[in-house]
């Protein structure tokens, strides 16, 4: 196995284990921690791309993960955000519970 | 591949695992934060010194924070007593093994193209600068108005609403 596969196939496990994070978890935060985790095993592919890339002094991969980093953030912020808005306004952060869409 | 390789990605997929296994949530944030270091280990295995630190301090930093902020907020750290997966739990684990499934395939199958392994590109924070003043400087303005922006609709949504609270 090439070192370049070996780290595919470590981004692979980890996006895996968020998404079953995300599609079986209950609770809210659960689902955003695996959305986030996702969002990594991304990011190492982008890297290890520019690692092995012909032309890494162009840095196209490091600025892809940079800025993804960057809107992850963004995105971690609003969507707790919105976890304490609905947790506020329905008393529970369990998914299964918020099943309306009337407020 | 040297054995750190597999010690530091044993490390990254253990604490995701745990992340998404534990029942308690601030137990999960903590091995949230394991994975992420792990994964920051990893950048830096792979020569990209500024990526692994600005995920050190964007992630295990900020991002680890945030999420036992809103664990503490919203009760999350009592475990429910019905249990804390769905009920649809087995369908979630079969695509997510499917998914897993066919992406080690395709990187099994796939040629090693890329050739470059033996020599680690040198570049600099300073390198990586100039690219962002340069080439990427619309990106980098798209994604300072980005921040401001959820920031404030962070601020927002999550505020209290005490004329709604009075009516």
């Amino acid at each position: 196995m090439t070192p370049l596969a070996a780290y595919l196939i470590v981004a692979a496990l980890v996006f895996a284990i968020g998404l079953a994070g995300a599609l079986t978890r209950r609770n809210a935060i659960m689902v955003l921690i695996g959305i986030e985790l996702m969002l990594n095993a991304a990011n190492l592919n982008l890297i290890a791309f520019w690692r092995y890339s012909p032309h890494p002094e162009l840095l196209s991969g490091m600025m892809f993960a940079i800025f993804s980093i960057a809107v992850a953030a963004a995105e971690a912020a609003v969507g707790l955000g919105l976890v304490i808005s609905i947790y506020r306004h329905a008393k529970t952060t369990d998914v299964e519970q918020m099943n309306r869409m009337k407020g | 591949m040297g054995i750190v390789f597999y010690l530091i990605s044993a490390f990254a997929v253990g604490g995701a695992l745990a992340a998404v296994l534990l029942k308690n949530l601030v137990h999960a944030a903590l091995a949230l934060t394991i994975a992420f270091f792990g994964l920051a280990l990893l950048f830096l295995r792979l020569d990209a010194q500024f990526a692994g630190f600005a995920q050190i301090l964007v992630y295990v930093g900020a991002v680890a924070i945030l999420v036992v902020f809103a664990i503490l907020l919203t009760k999350g750290s009592e475990v429910p007593k019905d249990g804390v997966f769905s009920k649809s739990w087995l369908a979630g684990l079969a695509i997510s093994a499917g998914v897993f499934a066919v992406l080690a395939w395709a990187v099994l199958q796939a040629a090693p193209a890329l050739p470059n392994e033996a020599a680690a590109p040198a570049i600099t924070v300073n390198d990586i600068g100039n690219a962002l003043m340069s080439r990427y400087v619309l990106p980098l303005e798209i994604v300072a108005v980005l921040l401001t922006a959820a920031l404030l609709g962070a601020v927002i949504v999550a505020m209290h609403e005490k004329e709604r609270a009075k009516q």
